[in-house]
């Protein structure tokens, strides 16, 4: 469920990124992609459709419809509940207007599941100033979820969430560009997942130790800051640096990096290869294995907010095709993406190994592949 | 008292500076490798919305994960 509520977030920041190049608005474009998440016994399959189109140069309109089919057996699943399948329907739509040196959007989201419902609305406003080369984005999402729980008909919360958004793009030489990110996330309400459990020691249990449900604090405030480079290379390549600073009200501390490079191959082809690492601090009332039942006001045993560090190695290709009776596209490229992430715990400990006395138990790591294979038609 | 009229007077001139009309340092037509779509923070927007969804799903981290501002400068 959490993870559904980050969904909700997500749908919140993607109406918000739409990209932002004040003076000018994206072309025509459809995209259609196969997507796949495959680790920690969890998949995610599913298609995602993007289709933007803008009229007399000055209004765009795009929407997306996205799909994720849920197989979970995670460890959380697997050690204190039963595996489920599930679908999660996703639908925006986005707004554009160009004025002069500046672009208004607006946007909306809803996202369906059968125990979570997430609608999103964003307005942004960019402007391109100082002879184009700065660009400043202003930028506002509301969200409004509602969180459900299986077999309980009586049970019914909500989740309210803010996200305020400032960019900046700096053209700096002719080949470098420069971009910074700030966002703040304040969200309220039923933050938790209603079926993870935490562990506490409990002598009378025959394993050493019992479950009783999360609970966590009903609001929570995360600012994050981002910096980026991304430089042309003089034989026609890029290289994109980014560091991202993350903090917020339940004492998450996070850190990322990302290297990317991106290569050209003649007429047709573009290769991307990158590499990302992230680490971060647990929640405060994170633990996992307390002392006892009911040990202090918030109890959390979520492995997203334990301490861990994850390394992505991602590859990828786009090949420009011509496609057989489709002759109104410009263009057209099938793509191919792959990524390959380590997740590493350092305090959420493997409880399918049992036998041993609690909090001796491993600790938990798994490795996941994502796969995303496209088409892009720019008509 | 004297090192203050200088602070000032250098402020000012700062401040003075900063009210002209800023010269782009790079002009519209040296942006061609910048206006090459290789340059885009964000190349295919299906797929960066996906990553960034599998990432907040597995992390404590939120936001400020987007490109948004292309800013090349080059309509």
């Amino acid at each position: 469920m959490r993870a559904r509520a980050v969904l909700a977030l997500s749908c919140c920041c993607a109406v918000l990124a739409v990209p932002a190049r004040a003076g000018v608005l994206e072309e025509d474009r459809a995209d259609i992609m196969y997507h796949r998440y495959e680790g920690g016994g969890v998949e995610i399959d599913g298609p995602s459709l993007l289709v933007r189109k803008k009229f007399e140069e000055k209004y765009a309109v795009s929407a997306n419809y996205y799909v994720d089919m849920v197989s979970s057996a995670s460890i959380d699943v697997v050690t204190t509940a039963s595996p489920y399948t599930e679908e999660r329907t996703e639908y925006s739509l986005g707004g554009e207007y160009l004025r002069g040196k500046s672009k208004y959007s607006i946007g909306f989201t809803n996202s369906e599941e059968s125990d979570y419902e997430a609608n999103s609305a964003s307005v942004s406003i960019a402007q391109d100033m100082f002879g184009d080369l700065t660009t400043v984005q202003l930028s506002f999402a509301r969200g409004w979820d509602k969180v459900f729980r299986r077999g309980d008909a009586t049970f019914e919360d909500r989740v309210d969430r803010r996200v305020y958004g400032v960019d900046l793009t700096q053209v700096a030489t002719k080949s470098l560009i420069l971009g910074l990110s700030w966002e703040t996330v304040t969200e309220e309400g039923f933050l938790n997942n209603p079926y993870r459990s935490v562990r506490y020691l409990d002598p009378d249990s025959a394993s050493g130790f019992s479950f009783q449900p999360e609970v966590y604090p009903r609001t929570r405030t995360g600012n994050a800051l981002a910096v980026r480079g991304r430089h042309f290379l003089p034989w026609r390549a890029a290289a994109q640096l980014e560091y991202r600073w993350y903090s917020d009200t339940w004492g998450i501390l996070g850190h990322t990096v990302e290297l990317s490079y991106t290569h050209p191959w003649g007429p047709r082809w573009i290769f991307d290869a990158r590499y990302r690492w992230y680490t971060q601090d647990a929640a405060d009332f994170y633990a996992d294995l307390f002392p006892r039942a009911d040990f202090q006001n918030f109890l959390a045993r979520d492995k997203e907010l334990a301490t861990m560090t994850s390394h992505t190695f991602g590859v990828g290709a786009s090949y420009e095709v011509k496609l057989p009776g489709m002759d109104f596209l410009q263009r057209a490229t099938v793509n191919f993406r792959f990524d390959h992430i380590l997740f590493d715990y350092d305090d959420f400990r493997d409880l399918r190994v049992t036998g041993v006395p609690p909090g001796t138990e491993p600790l938990y790591d798994f490795s996941a592949n994502v796969l995303q294979l496209f088409v892009s038609g720019w008509f | 008292m004297r090192n203050l009229r200088m602070v000032l007077w250098l402020a000012a001139a700062l401040g003075a500076a900063g009210c002209g009309p800023i010269e782009p340092w790079v002009k519209p037509y040296e942006r061609e490798r910048l206006a090459d779509p290789i340059m885009s923070w964000d190349r295919d927007p299906v797929s960066s919305s996906y990553v960034k969804h599998v990432y907040e799903s597995r992390e404590g981290s939120r936001g400020a994960m987007g490109g948004a501002g292309g800013g090349c400068g080059c309509n």
